[in-house]
């Protein structure tokens, strides 16, 4: 069996005295599109953020590449490879387009013009935008520029909180088909969202969170095709 | 145009308006730059600035008692080496404790910098004021006959020929490094968004301690310009700075390293021109006042538009 | 005999001085312990307090405007008003913004009554100051009261005279030291009696958790505008107080800004923030110390200079002085960050809010 990319094992994490992860297991293997759902507070970007040492990790592990990265400082974890969109303030509003990806490779020890010039193939909207302050932006090109500031290292893994939220369909389906293309540079995903259709559309296999523990889980088409969680949260209000 | 009135006027207010104006800005550089990048206000900035110009004193006079007579503007540069290292000692030890706390505890913290930076000059180099350069500053006379025949004379002392050329050197150094540079556009961006530049991996750490360097220099220049005006050092000259420091840094709004240099200049003329006889022969505003202009600038500004002129941050 | 009277003044002092500013710290405490309110410029609030009672109270003067003779307490009151109407103003506007801004505001007005002191020479007699300020109990001595109305009911000028000129000369030491520590208790019971109250807890509430407090439909502004304009009238009221006790008050020496809003940020973090008891104990401890380090420093002074006969003792005394402040400077960081509780630390007030229960998984995704 091949070493997942990453790993979350038995998570029991929170902030502060709260604990909103209980037990949280789910991994992503190489080339994989991994989505979460869940129903608000379930404990979805907690679960990111927990990657990131961003919060308290009282039991459980973190594997990257099968080594524990546990309680180590974002910094660090972003230097060893894994990369995350916020969902929100995502993009330095007050630098131009071009800076914030510069930004993005700020651990990247060189080659920085030549991904540039690669960010710029793949995100063809923001080439001519480079000098744009990225706060003059639409929402959905914030998100392009977030998701190619992310990606200016060279990601093993990239992390997408909630890449959609606020936005109308059609960046939707763009940011969606973005997101594809991204895995066919060889760069596995993880996902939390809330358009559970649409994720669990892209992705290869899928995460049901409920109370801070993974209740179901499976491939993508699996998810969406299970009456039980279309009645929990495809067809609801969430 | 250049009569009487334009004379008295551009050589008694405008220039030393603008020469005030220059120090004030490079003051509110660093203000502003602590304020967007470490989120407090700096209560020590002011005190910094004195000890600059005291330590630059005391390289002149080091210096002189070996026979070698220095330019302020050289003996600035060791001393900007120990003011960066009196800013970063000063954030490792009293405001670094306090960074994952409310913000209030490290402007506490920074008050009570001011106090021990002041009494510790006070206690080194005594409470009186100290002749910074002797002697009365002639106009430059190349200047002044060059201005002379073009019928608009200014009498412009060479110090001050000194400050505008060294406020402008630094201003287009920090453009430079703010708009070219790996760690100026990082200081923005950490400016911009601290949690956002903390998960892009940013190491904040460095710049901070660039924050400190670039606030640094500045703060010994626009001591070092201070003195070299006045030509007197005293222990609460930066005390008295700190008020219409912090008002160019809110009237350019918080972050904004121009809106800083914009707001020293408007502050620094609006202080010397409110003492200009405006109307009738008396001064508009009694000189005793001029320091309350900064502050009055400063209250309407908080009431009418707090995120300053150029739109930085308003918490 | 003479020497115990010596050491008994000295203790009066001490009580009268440490008394007032653990008056002024009362006052911080309600803006800063109750409130979270960073007031820089408590010099300010406590030179209006001062300036409004020396001239009010003074007899006319040919230097100042008035003064108007009028009766002490009116001139304390009008003190208050004073200093709590400054507040108000500067409350509205500063408060709604971050606190940095309040603090940048408050050290700005500080300076700026400062300024005004100095500038109105008309109104305020400038830098030379205001003299002969009556003093509670001593100013009973003072002919202009003896000899008019209440007074002058009771007994003739003459007789007056007579009646002060047989008590010793610090007769009213002790009466107006047991006034100043009356008025220190009679507000320790105000301000605890409102930190108990509804308004008290809401204060807490609105310190520990804002945004709460205000989804929670509480006007937090106006609370804090409270807070802030009550802190300031106890300050103008010590600085009443202050100005009695110096009897002649300047606008530069007097209210020099690290001598009083330091020093009282330094009595306040040291006793404890956010309790009365701690603030009232770190006026009269942090006065103690800063007093009696004033004898060992001249004490050492002499010692030193009569070894070294080359070194100047009054060059020595005024670098000592500013070593002194340096080293409350640097214990106030050592509390702030190794005790930030302070002495007596904060007691919360028993409310329901105050035991936390944590209801599950809430509030992540944000």
């Amino acid at each position: 069996m091949t070493t997942p990319v990453l790993a979350l094992k038995n998570l029991k994490a929170g902030y502060g005295q709260t604990e909103i992860l209980h037990d949280l297991s789910l991994h992503v293997m190489p080339n994989e599109i991994v989505a979460i759902i869940g129903p608000n507070g379930a404990g979805k970007s907690t679960a990111m953020k927990s990657v990131l040492g961003l919060l308290n990790i009282r039991e459980g592990a973190v594997e990257l590449n099968g080594e524990a990265i546990t309680d180590t400082p974002a910094q660090k974890v972003i230097e060893r490879g894994i990369s995350y969109v916020p969902q929100t303030n995502n993009v330095f509003v007050n630098l131009s387009v071009q800076e914030n990806l510069e930004m993005g490779a700020w651990t990247r020890p060189k080659g920085v013009e030549q991904r540039l010039d690669e960010m710029f193939d793949l995100f063809p909207d923001l080439s001519e935008k480079r000098a744009q302050a990225a706060g003059a932006l639409s929402g959905g090109q914030r998100q392009m520029v977030a998701m190619a500031k992310a990606l200016m290292v060279d990601a093993k893994i990239l992390l997408l909180d909630e890449p959609t939220a606020g936005l109308s369909p059609k960046y939707r389906s763009e940011i969606f088909s973005t997101i594809q293309k991204i895995k066919n540079t060889g760069v596995p995903i993880l996902i939390v969202e809330q358009n559970a259709k649409q994720a669990l559309g892209v992705s290869d296999r899928g995460y049901v969170l409920v109370d801070g523990a993974n209740r179901h889980e499976g491939t993508g088409a699996g998810l969406a095709a299970d009456p039980e969680i279309a009645r929990m949260f495809l067809g609801g209000g969430h | 145009m250049w009569d009487a009135f334009g004379f008295e006027f551009v050589n008694f207010y405008f220039i030393p308006g603008l020469v005030l104006g220059c120090i004030y800005a490079l003051g509110a550089i660093g203000i502003t730059l602590t304020f967007g990048i470490l989120r407090f206000a700096n209560f020590a900035h002011g005190e910094i600035m004195m000890s600059g110009a005291y330590l630059t004193w005391t390289v002149m006079a080091i210096a002189g008692a070996a026979g070698l007579t220095l330019h302020p503007l050289v003996a600035m540069v060791p001393a900007a080496a120990l003011v960066i290292i009196l800013f970063l000692g000063t954030d490792r030890f009293f405001y670094k404790p306090f960074r994952k706390a409310d913000t209030i505890k490290v402007v506490m913290a920074s008050f009570g910098m001011m106090l021990i930076i002041r009494s510790a000059v006070q206690a080194i180099w005594g409470p009186n004021q100290i002749t910074f350069v002797p002697g009365i500053a002639r106009p430059n006379a190349t200047l002044q006959s060059i201005t002379g025949d073009m019928g608009m004379m200014i009498l412009m002392p060479n110090k001050h020929i000194w400050i505008f050329a060294g406020t402008l050197v630094l201003v287009v150094a920090l453009g430079y490094l703010l708009g070219r540079t790996r760690i100026g556009k990082a200081m923005r961006a950490v400016s911009d968004s601290p949690d956002l530049a903390h998960v892009t991996g940013i190491n904040v750490d460095m710049v901070i301690r660039a924050t400190w360097i670039v606030g640094g220099i500045c703060a010994t220049a626009a001591g070092v310009f201070l003195v070299m005006d006045t030509q007197m050092l005293e222990t609460t000259m930066g005390f008295r700075m700190l008020l219409p420091m912090f008002a160019a840094a809110i009237l350019g709004g918080i972050g904004k390293p121009y809106g800083a240099v914009f707001g020293g200049l408007v502050i620094g003329l609006a202080e010397e021109l409110s003492a200009y006889p405006w109307i009738g022969d008396a001064p508009l505003l009694s000189p005793g006042y001029k320091t309350g202009v900064a502050f009055a600038i400063m209250v309407i500004m908080l009431i009418v538009r707090p995120q300053g002129l150029f739109k930085g941050r308003s918490f | 005999m003479e020497a115990y009277l010596g050491y008994f003044l000295y203790l009066l002092s001490l009580l009268t001085v440490g008394g007032i500013y653990a008056i002024f710290a009362l006052g911080l405490n309600v803006q800063w312990g109750f409130a979270g309110l960073f007031n820089a410029g408590i010099v300010g609030f406590a030179a209006v307090g001062a300036y409004a009672y020396a001239l009010l109270t003074t007899a006319e003067s040919p230097f100042h405007i008035g003064g108007f003779g009028l009766p002490l307490p009116i001139g304390m009151a009008v003190a208050m008003a004073l200093s709590a109407l400054i507040a108000g103003v500067i409350g509205l506007i500063c408060i709604r913004l971050r606190s940095d801004y309040l603090a940048i505001a408050t050290i700005g007005i500080g300076e700026i009554i400062k300024l005004i002191l100095k500038n109105e020479t008309d109104i305020t007699n400038g830098p030379r100051g205001i003299n002969k300020i009556p003093r509670a109990w001593e100013h009973f001595s003072e002919e202009r009261f003896y000899s008019s109305a209440p007074m002058s009911w009771i007994a003739t000028p003459e007789q007056w005279g007579a009646f002060f000129d047989s008590l010793p000369n610090w007769y009213w030491q002790p009466l107006f030291a047991g006034t100043i520590l009356l008025t220190v208790y009679i507000l320790y019971r105000m301000l605890e009696r409102a930190r108990l109250s509804p308004w008290g807890r809401m204060m807490t509430a609105i310190r520990e958790n804002e945004s709460a407090a205000r989804a929670a439909g509480k006007d937090v502004t106006r609370r804090r505008i409270e807070a802030f304009v009550i802190g300031a009238a106890i300050m103008g009221l010590g600085g009443a107080l202050f100005a009695q006790h110096l009897r002649l008050i300047e606008p530069t020496n007097t209210f020099d800004p690290s001598k009083v809003t330091f020093l009282v940020w330094v009595m306040l973090i040291a006793g404890g923030s956010g309790n009365n008891r701690g603030a009232i104990l770190g006026g009269f401890l942090i006065w103690t110390i800063w007093s009696a380090s004033e004898l060992f420093i001249s004490g050492g002074i002499a010692l030193i200079s009569s070894t070294f006969e080359t070194l100047d003792p009054s060059i020595l005394a005024t670098r000592a002085g500013f070593l002194r402040m340096m080293l409350i400077g640097i214990l106030m960081q050592v509390i702030l960050q190794r005790y930030p509780g302070g002495i007596l630390p904060e007691v919360r007030p028993a409310s329901p809010k105050a035991v936390k229960t944590t209801a599950g998984p809430t509030g992540d995704d944000t």
